[in-house]
Formats: structure tokens, C-alpha cells, sequence
């Protein structure tokens, strides 16, 4: 089944420059899929339009998720919202209110679930409060329910992210950079999270990262993007660094900012091993 | 060594040259500060000499304030009651008020068509005087502090929301997009992803404009509009001078009082 389904895709934020140059992909169900690129090649950009939260240019470009479309034309559409309840958004800044107390903040998961009304007024059922319970346990942080979300530390409070789409019921996972400012154990943590999640509740992951190296040891499929446009869609495994560095020119130190350009291949990997025992 | 490179740096260092077009710029600034101050002398009717003309008229027109008078402390102090009565309930529901037109207010959260004319029906009620919503209450519902409650609703709301609304829309937009991101609709997002953000702020606009409604609603009582005003109102006309210096004095340790309550309270929660 084909969970995201995106035709044609242009935006232009100024008029001589292409943030998103005739995208089309698809990713089936199930997929954990990276997306990868420089800074501003374009992945949050497209992670938003897939979100719904940007519009794309007014020529034809469609993005369909779960069958419906979210967006078509540089119009949202009617049902989007309906959608976006299916979609859970991880953020690179994580996003939570950080003067709601955790669980709350794991609770507005719930918001495009139940009735408005009951949403609005923050009444939730002890069941539903369970259930946010339970994604809170299932990422590791549940001691931390009663905590305001400002005290957790960075990747606490990404996996509380996490747990807010669990909660959400998503079937779709976009995160957008989600451990560019975290710690690399934190990183670690959050990354086999998002694993976990995809494997074992088979929801699909697009997940943006500033490393190809957890691009390759969580994700069989990276997409890559340059100046907008998609360069590369395929296996991981074929992400070698020679690629890599003619795909990405000069920008290639940038993507390997634990592989410098002029160090050999052999040294390379021993500081990769020495990057996995730190980490 | 290191002491000879310093000296040298020392003694290579220059004054930056003076800046004309600055000094230029703060002498024009100066020299139009003080024309206005000039033209306004002869309308505000300055006379600075009437004050050591007077001053022997002065002298025993305040010798009239002392001794303050306090026979009748008791109807000052349920008066003064009565005027901080007005003010909690014309700030109680002016913050009622102000939460929607502040967020209509907000350019961030409602498109142009809705925040323009929010805003300007605000600035029209900050822009007339509590003292003239009290008079023209005064005709509709009658005489007494009801008057001077819906005066400082009216004022009090166009200030909230002003207030409100330059708080919304200084927030961090990031939470609220993780709110829309669920699925939430618009209301939900203002209720979760603004409303926690701006809510320590907006208490403590809310305690500030009570201090100064107490300090309002003590002069509404001169239009008939309540309190301890309307007694002050009636010494001063009746020349009670002790009697007047008795319920100054009421109003200052009142509102003083009410202003470091206030002030406590809004620092515990910002």
C-alpha cells in the first residue's frame, strides 16, 4: 500500500530560488526510509509539505497520503486535518509546550481523536490517559509523566515527541531532524525508538538526518536531496562515501562531519568504530 | 616582552575620529525638544512667579489640611472598600473580555480582516477616558458604583487586549505547529500551544492593570459613578480641607497597600 504519494512538487519561497524542484517519490507501508541532504537542500521543507503545514506552488504538484490528498495545487485540502491525525510530526526542536506537564503534552496526541469539545476543555478519559501512559513506558520515560516538559533534557523530551505520535495512533511518522541537536547516546536512543516504533507497530518512518552514518545502520532506503530535488532514491547500502562525494561536491565534508575528506578510507572506519564506543 | 607589546598597542591606539553627522543629528534633536517646550510655555499659561506671589495664600490654604480629620474613618474605610469593590469587578470582567479580542488581535493567529477591525474597536475603547464612560453610564444605568464597573470594563478591556495580543504574538510558533501537527483544530492549538506560553504574562498585565484601576476607580465617585471618590468630592466643594487630607490618606496607604500585594504576586509568577 502506498502510504505517501507525491507528483510533481515545486516551491519557491523567492522567485529566482527553488526550495523543492519537481519532486515525485512514493513510500510504501512499512518503510523506514532517510532523507538526507545539506543544510537547506530541502528535507524539512518537503517533511512539512508532507505534514500539510506549507503549501507548494499553484502548478500542479500533489502530495497524497494514505490515499487522500493533503495537498494539491498549492492548496491544502478540505480534509487535510482528518489526515493529519494519521501523521505524527517529529521536530528538531521537539516542539512540546514546555510548560505542560509531559503527560499533557503526550495527550494532545489525542486532539484530532476525540470529540472537539472534550479536546478543547482537556477531558480525557482514563483510558485515553492510559494510553498515553503506556507510549510514555514504551519510550522509556514514564517516571517523568508529571515533570513540566522545559525540565527534561533534550532527548527526553524527543522521545516524549515520539510518544505524542504513539498516542496520536499514527501510522505515518515524519521527523524532521529529530537528533540534529541531540547528544550521540541520546541520538542513539531516540533513533531506536523510532526503529522500535516502525518495527513493531509497522508505521511507516521518514525520518531527515544531517548524517549518512545512522542513515545507513537504521534506514534500507535513503533518499538524498540536492537544491531541492531529489538526486538519489535507493538502498542504503549504496551510499559508499565516493558517492556520496560526487553526489554532493563540496558540500560532501558537511555530510561527513565525522569523516573528513582528507582522511584515508582505513583511518576513517577505525574513527567510526571509536565514534560507536563513545556513543 | 609581553609588557613592551601591550605598551606599544597602548600608545598605537587612536580616538575615533568625532562623528559630525551624530553630533549634528543630537544638536537638531536637542534644539527641537526645547522649541516645543517654548511653544507650549504660553498655552499651559506658565507662571512660575504665582507661586511666591501666592505662596502666603498657599501656606494657609494648606494649614486648612491639618489636622486631618478622621471622625468618620469608618465610612472612608467601607467607601474605599466599595472603590476597590469596582475595580475587581471592572478588571475581572475586562480579563474575560480581553482573552478573545486579544487573540483576535493577534496578527499571528487571524488573518488582516479579522485582527484590523478588532484592533481599531479596541483602540476606541482605550482612547475615551474611564472619567467619560463613567458620566455616560452614569445617564444609563443610574448613580452608584454599577456606573463606574462598567466604565473600567470598557477602558480596562481595549488596554487587556492590546496587552494580550503583543504577548501572542511574541511566542514561539514551533509548539503550536507540534499541536496542529495532531490533527487539533485552530481553537485547540490557541489552547494548547498559545495559551500556556503567554499565561505568566498575561497574569501579571492582569494584576497591573488592577493596581491602576484602583487607583481610577477612586476619582470615578466625582461623576456619581461610586466609592470614595464621591466623597472626596463632596469636602473639597464644601472647602472640608481636614476632612479631605483624612481620605487622601485613606487612598494613598490603600493603594499603596494593593500595589505591593500586587507587585509580590506578580513576581511569583513570572
Amino acid at each position: 500500500m502506498l502510504v505517501v504519494d507525491i507528483s510533481g512538487l515545486n516551491k519557491s519561497f523567492s522567485r529566482d530560488k527553488r526550495a523543492l524542484n519537481n519532486v515525485s517519490l512514493q513510500v510504501r507501508e512499512g518503510e523506514m526510509v532517510a532523507l538526507i541532504g545539506a543544510s537547506g537542500s530541502g528535507k524539512s521543507t518537503l517533511i512539512r509539505h508532507i505534514a500539510g503545514l506549507l503549501r507548494g506552488d499553484r502548478d500542479g504538484g500533489k502530495i497524497e497520503v494514505f490515499g487522500e490528498v493533503i495537498q494539491q495545487n498549492g492548496r491544502i485540502a478540505r480534509g487535510a486535518r482528518k489526515v493529519r491525525a494519521d501523521i505524527g510530526v517529529v521536530f528538531q526542536q521537539f516542539n512540546l509546550v514546555s510548560r505542560l506537564t509531559v503527560l499533557t503534552n503526550v495527550l494532545t496526541g489525542m486532539l484530532g481523536r476525540v470529540p472537539a469539545w472534550r479536546g478543547s476543555l482537556c477531558l480525557f478519559t482514563k483510558a485515553e490517559r492510559m494510553r498515553a501512559m503506556t507510549a510514555l513506558k514504551r519510550v522509556g520515560i514514564d517516571s517523568h509523566a508529571t515533570k513540566k516538559a522545559r525540565n527534561l533534557s533534550g532527548g527526553q523530551q524527543q522521545r516524549a515527541a515520539i510518544a505524542r505520535t504513539i498516542t496520536q495512533g499514527a501510522r505515518l511518522i515524519l521527523a524532521d531532524e529529530p537528533i540534529a541537536s541531540l547528544d550521540p547516546a541520546s541520538s542513539r536512543k531516540v533513533m531506536n525508538t523510532l526503529d522500535r516504533v516502525n518495527r513493531e507497530d509497522n508505521v511507516t518512518v521518514i525520518v531527515s538526518l544531517h548524517q549518512v552514518d545512522y542513515a545507513r545502520d537504521y534506514c534500507a532506503r535513503t533518499i538524498a536531496m540536492r537544491d531541492g530535488a531529489v538526486v538519489f532514491d535507493g538502498p542504503s547500502t549504496e551510499l559508499t562515501p565516493e558517492f556520496l562525494r560526487e553526489l554532493y561536491g563540496e558540500y560532501s565534508s558537511e555530510l561527513f562531519a565525522s569523516a573528513p575528506d582528507d582522511v584515508p578510507a582505513k583511518s576513517r572506519v577505525a574513527e567510526k568504530d571509536l565514534a560507536f564506543v563513545s556513543s | 616582552m609581553n609588557s613592551s607589546l601591550s605598551t606599544s598597542a597602548v600608545t598605537a591606539a587612536e580616538l575615533p575620529p568625532r562623528d559630525l553627522k551624530r553630533s549634528g543629528a543630537s544638536f537638531l534633536l536637542w534644539a527641537f525638544i526645547l522649541a516645543i517646550l517654548a511653544l507650549s510655555w504660553e498655552g499651559a499659561d506658565m507662571r512660575p512667579m504665582a507661586l511666591i506671589e501666592n505662596s502666603g495664600n498657599m501656606v494657609d490654604f494648606a494649614d486648612g489640611f491639618f489636622p486631618p480629620d478622621f471622625l468618620m474613618w469608618k465610612t472612608y474605610v467601607s467607601e474605599m472598600w466599595i472603590t476597590i469593590q469596582i475595580a475587581i469587578w471592572g478588571t475581572a470582567l475586562a480579563i474575560v473580555c480581553s482573552i478573545p479580542f486579544g487573540i483576535l488581535c493577534s496578527e499571528n493567529i487571524v488573518p488582516f480582516w479579522v485582527y484590523q477591525p478588532v484592533r481599531r474597536l479596541m483602540d476606541s475603547f482605550r482612547a475615551i477616558n474611564e472619567m467619560v464612560f463613567a458620566m455616560l453610564f452614569v445617564v444609563a444605568v443610574g448613580l452608584g458604583p454599577f456606573a463606574g464597573v462598567l466604565a473600567l470594563w470598557i477602558h480596562t478591556t481595549g488596554v487587556l487586549a492590546k496587552l494580550f495580543s503583543e504577548a501572542v504574538e511574541a511566542i514561539d510558533p514551533e509548539p503550536v505547529e507540534g499541536i496542529r501537527a495532531t490533527g487539533a483544530n485552530g481553537l485547540q492549538e490557541v489552547i494548547f500551544g498559545v495559551i500556556p506560553q503567554v499565561l505568566p504574562l498575561w497574569i501579571s498585565y492582569s494584576l497591573y492593570r488592577f493596581e491602576s484601576n484602583v487607583r481610577s476607580a477612586t476619582v470615578l465617585g466625582i461623576v456619581g459613578a461610586g466609592g470614595i471618590g464621591m466623597v472626596l468630592w463632596e469636602y473639597i466643594r464644601a472647602f472640608y480641607y481636614a476632612e479631605t487630607a483624612a481620605v487622601m490618606i485613606i487612598i494613598i496607604l490603600s493603594v499603596s497597600l494593593l500595589d505591593v500585594i500586587s507587585q509580590r504576586l506578580r513576581k511569583l509568577v513570572t
